[in-house]
């Protein structure tokens, strides 16, 4: 099975086609057209991701030792952003999940995403995603 | 007679591309694209003068003011108190002591709930603002209330973004200790009716504080003929550097008014015993003030003068109703805030577009909105939008500026929906 790593390089691959930020602009677009609506009944203040000018859900559930995670946002771009991470982080385990440095957002340069708006909230995602993978471990390893 | 004329008609007409020449910043790309900055509500852009002034200052004659007795400090004393004078002209207070130096608009505002608001609000006593206030006119208000047992109303804002002045009256009344109001909406442009709230207000007894943020630069601001009781500023949003703002308070209430903060300059002796303060408006202003910027604020006020509020008043306006038409034939925009009186600026959403979206997609073409709740998200909640695109206009901006943002603006919906 492929490995955090692997997927990121998948990405950064990806992005590597395009010359311009354009191009990449409207990759990401797509990529949040295309993730799936999270239902309704996800959209809870507790998945509320903080920081962010859009609203950000996300909603964890674990499964045989993985977490598995779907999200929303009202803003497409960050929709966009989402889907990256959770192709990256879902299905992984939580120790997988704290331990990822996650540098893929800096090669595909995604870093200007973050300097646009510093209430973009694409930091915001990851913290509450390690949030999640955090409190995943610590409440199955006691038992 | 011929320099009469000649002067006549260079009041009159305004080339705006030798206005943008003034303006280094105007020249830089972004992103690959010449730079069109929309978001002069946020903040303006320089000119070279107010740069050059700055840098004059370090570079020619920096001291410390007021007390030292040698030549550097003199030329920076003088320099420094110029601009109190150059302030006090510019909003037509009566004396120079009504003019204090603050940080901006927010400590001004500060200022007053933290002193004459401690001294003079009690139980039960009412403070009275509107639901388009910054946070900046709000908060303060909110703990003064919430530490003396007050209670804050809010005047409401209609469909169109105007107040409803029929409720304003039904707020008012002998327990109105104060009103705090923006006189221009950063996040909608309207104009308020100042005159008429200050004369209801004269009628009960009630103070009234002008958040002057956004009108200094756009309208002709004479404190005396308005009535006010404190009006506030900030420098920089009138091409002036950041870091400073004023105050102006009427002479009477800022003598009697308690001090804010406690240090250096506001003193006259300080004993154990006992310490004494400075007279107005010194007793405002504790420790060494922003002595750079304070100067280069009159340079700023100079410029505005010299080109003429009125003539970049008609050019902004010329931007407005540009930008208006243009935009309304957009598809699915909306813009918020359609008050009969507005200054150069428009706030608007466009059907199932994020704010954020649109102005990710026009940063991109070199193009700077402002995006979100603009520091007023009790307005915001009350349109029940999550948010607004905003382009503010100064006087360096051109209708060609526009076409590309009604562009960029086509572009962003063809991607997004
Ligand atoms: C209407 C209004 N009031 C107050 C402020 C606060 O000004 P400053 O941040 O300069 O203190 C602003 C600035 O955005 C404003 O637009």
């Amino acid at each position: 099975m492929s490995t955090i790593r692997d997927i990121e390089k998948e990405i950064v691959e990806e992005f590597g086609l395009f010359d311009n930020n354009d191009d990449k602009y409207e990759y990401i677009i797509d990529l949040g057209k295309k993730l799936p609506v999270l239902d309704d009944q996800y959209k809870t203040d507790d998945n509320k991701v903080r920081g962010c000018q859009s609203s950000v859900w996300l909603q964890a559930d674990y499964k045989d030792g993985k977490i598995f995670f779907s999200a929303d946002s009202d803003s497409v771009l960050v929709k966009g952003l989402i889907s990256m991470l959770v192709r990256v982080l879902s299905g992984r385990t939580p120790d997988e999940i704290i331990g990822a440095p996650l540098d893929f957002i800096k090669e595909v340069g995604l870093t200007s995403f973050l300097a646009q708006t510093r209430s973009n909230g694409l930091l915001s995602m990851v913290k509450q995603i390690k949030n999640y993978a955090l409190a995943f471990k610590l409440k199955h390893s006691t038992t | 007679m011929i320099t009469s004329i000649d002067t006549e008609v260079k009041k009159k007409t305004f080339d705006v591309q030798s206005f943008r020449e003034q303006f280094p910043i105007l020249k830089r790309q972004v992103k690959g694209y010449p730079l069109i900055y929309l978001d002069n509500a946020a903040t303006s852009q320089k000119p070279q003068v107010v740069i050059d002034a700055l840098v004059n200052y370090y570079s020619g004659f920096n001291a410390n003011i007021h007390r030292g007795i040698h030549s550097l400090a003199e030329e920076a004393t003088a320099a420094f108190e110029a601009t109190r004078d150059t302030v006090k002209d510019f909003i037509n207070a009566s004396s120079r002591e009504e003019i204090i130096f603050t940080r901006g608009t927010t400590e001004g505002i500060n200022l007053v709930a933290a002193t004459w608001g401690r001294a003079n609000v009690k139980a039960g006593d009412e403070i009275i603002i509107t639901n388009m206030e910054h946070h900046s006119n709000i908060v303060p208000w909110q703990l003064l209330c919430e530490e003396k047992g007050a209670v804050l109303k809010v005047i409401p804002v209609d469909d169109n973004g105007e107040l409803i002045w029929e409720e304003f009256l039904k707020l008012i009344s002998p327990k109105t200790k104060l009103i705090s109001v923006v006189h221009v909406s950063n996040a909608l442009g309207t104009v308020n009716p100042v005159k008429n709230i200050i004369a209801e207000a004269r009628k009960v007894g009630a103070l009234v504080m002008v958040d002057g943020a956004q009108s200094t630069v756009h309208l002709d601001i004479d404190v005396q003929d308005m009535d006010c009781d404190f009006f506030a500023f900030s420098s920089h949003k009138l091409y002036g550097p950041t870091g400073i703002g004023v105050l102006y308070g009427k002479r009477d209430l800022l003598l009697a008014m308690p001090v804010y903060q406690g240090g250096g300059e506001m003193i006259k002796e300080v004993k154990y015993t006992g310490t004494t303060f400075n007279d107005l408006p010194y007793k405002y202003e504790a420790g060494t003030p922003n002595i750079a910027d304070t100067i280069a604020l009159k340079t700023a006020i100079d410029f505005v003068n010299e080109t003429g509020k009125d003539v970049m008043r008609r050019h902004e306006d010329e931007l407005l109703d540009y930008a208006t038409e243009q935009l309304q034939q957009i598809p699915g925009l909306k813009i918020i805030g359609q008050a009969k009186e507005k200054v150069s600026l428009v706030s608007f959403i466009i059907d199932k577009l994020h704010p954020q979206d649109i102005a990710i997609l026009l940063d991109n073409r070199g193009i700077a909105v402002r995006t979100g709740h603009h520091c007023a998200q009790p307005l915001i909640d009350r349109f029940c939008i999550p948010g607004t695109t905003r382009a503010s206009f100064a006087a360096y901006n051109t209708t060609e500026e526009i076409d590309e943002l009604v562009k960029g603006l086509h572009r962003a919906i063809k991607l997004l929906a």
